[in-house]
């Protein structure tokens, strides 16, 4: 059971991965969702990580990084606008 | 001597896994940004969702199954507001 | 246990193409996000290497953190559009530095190469250090941090305060004292607004449940303090609070408040428990969670800060 969670953990890796791919020829937007994908698949590996493996506090880890995606894609966002130029103070 | 909760683990976590290709597969092939963005908010959601689903039945303690669902409240949450974001900066892009 | 190598390669390859796609990206929203993304699989990788407390702290200042303050650098920056271009730098000058950069990695490559196998560590002694003196705490992280090395710890604590004086010092003569500018220019949209309003609240208890349970899990004073420092940014990007004016009495208080209590305890151990920074055996633990508040308190409020930058001339009031 312990090895098909860390087989499904290695998928969604994979998955995530190849997503990356999109960084390199996408617009701006499309790169920002490849750095989502990777930052929900990543909790969604380290979740099945913790329960398949004895390491422990790798779901505080996954916690911490659930409230970091949001920031990270908050302050991209806000560097989008800038510069797409509006300064509608 | 597999359970049936072990099936039911299995099943939600193969289908999560399934639905998180499937963002890939739509990140890379759909055709425009914003179908892209669908397919992103679906792996979001559903994905990690049906994951976190299927771990719960698996999880140590009731305190470790709670954790679980605050993840993907969160991720949820977190997933709701920033496609928002993104689809007011794809609309502002091409305007 | 035939599936991890084959984890392992996939990561190792992603890191190395994400790194190496940042420093070759042409415009700098492509160079940020892939910083981000760098940040994150970095963290995946301490997971792999079995750290989740560095796991933590890299994904929360390696890529939360300084991403945003990437992100902010980038945009002042990119408010100076009217400057002239600089000249390119010419081709030797490119080629020396291409020549130092790969002596350096090749340094790097060959003393991890030639270490004697097993590789020379501190790690037993630390432990059994720890133990003793300590800590009776569950984390040998923390009781290494707190108990073993905790000067070093404390030393780390002043360095961030230096850190946030030398980027005030960059501000104008005329600005001293002043706030710093908005992280956000524009109105805010209801979704981020949004967002803010129910994550910060949610992420700042997060952050003290990490801090608690550093004692006895992976956690600690720095996680902590870099999530409630994460939470506070996010709260000054969606403009539902301001960076605080430089000479505010409580910002500076904050400030001090870790590496002063810390100093006060390690002093008081040499009156206490006979020498610097000892702490009586029976009330080891309490001390060290009391002094980890106060650092919580100070990380969360020098990493925004300098994030913030300098205080700057108001443009409006």
């Amino acid at each position: 059971m312990d090895e098909l969670l860390l087989a499904a953990a290695g998928l969604i890796v994979l998955a995530v991965a190849v997503g990356l791919a999109s960084i390199l020829r996408g617009s701006d937007v499309e790169r920002l969702m490849a750095v989502q994908l990777l930052g929900t698949g990543g909790i969604g590996a380290l979740l099945l990580i913790a329960n398949a493996t004895n390491v422990p506090g790798v779901e505080d880890v996954a916690l911490g990084l659930a409230l970091l995606a949001a920031l990270a894609t908050i302050a991209l966002v806000n560097l989008l606008d800038t510069d797409q130029g509006d300064v509608e103070a | 001597m597999i359970t049936l909760l072990d099936l039911f683990s299995i099943a939600a976590i193969g289908v999560g896994t399934f639905f998180f290709f499937a963002g890939t597969v739509g990140l890379l092939r759909f055709p425009d940004s914003l179908t892209r963005l669908h397919a992103l908010s679906k792996a979001d959601n559903v994905g990690l969702g049906l994951v976190a689903l299927g771990l719960i039945p698996r999880a140590d303690s009731a305190l470790s199954a709670l954790k679980l669902i605050v993840i993907w409240a969160l991720v949820m949450l977190s997933g709701a507001a920033t496609s928002q974001l993104i689809g007011r900066a794809l609309r502002r892009g091409r305007k | 246990m035939s599936l991890r190598p084959f984890l392992d390669v996939i990561l190792a390859s992603l890191v190395l193409g994400v790194a190496i796609f940042t420093i070759t990206a042409r415009d700098l929203f492509a160079a940020v996000v892939g910083y981000v993304a760098y940040g994150l699989l970095l963290a995946f990788v301490w997971i792999r290497l079995y750290a989740p407390d560095v796991a933590l702290t890299e994904a929360a200042v390696g890529s939360g953190v300084t991403g945003v303050l990437l992100i902010t650098a980038g945009k002042r920056l990119g408010a100076l559009k009217d400057v002239a271009p600089d000249r390119q730098p010419g081709l030797a000058l490119k080629l020396l530095t291409g020549v130092l950069a790969a002596l350096v990695a090749s340094a790097l490559g060959a003393v991890i190469l030639m270490l004697p196998d097993p590789p020379p560590s501190l790690a037993p002694e630390a432990a059994a250090a720890a133990d003793g003196p300590g800590a009776g705490l569950g984390n040998p992280i923390t009781a290494v941090l707190m108990s073993y090395r905790s000067f070093d710890t404390m030393l780390e604590k002043i360095v961030l305060i230096l850190a946030v004086v030398g980027v005030w010092s960059v501000g104008a003569d005329k600005a001293w004292g002043d706030a710093p500018a908005p992280l956000r220019q524009q109105k805010a949209y209801a979704p981020m607004v949004f967002l803010a309003q129910m994550l910060a609240p949610v992420g700042a208890l997060i952050a003290i449940h990490v801090f608690w349970t550093g004692a006895n899990a992976p956690g600690g004073a720095f996680q902590g303090g870099a999530l409630l420092a994460a939470m506070w940014m996010l709260t000054m990007m969606a403009r539902l609070a301001q960076p605080p004016r430089v000479d505010a009495q409580w910002l500076r208080l904050a400030l001090v408040a870790g590496p002063a209590v810390f100093l006060i305890s390690g002093l008081a151990g040499g009156v206490v428990a006979g020498s610097f920074f000892a702490y009586p055996q029976a009330l080891a633990k309490p001390i060290i969670l009391f002094i980890e508040a106060f650092m919580v308190l100070s990380i969360a409020v020098a990493l925004p800060m300098l994030v913030a930058g300098p205080p700057s001339e108001r443009q409006d009031q």
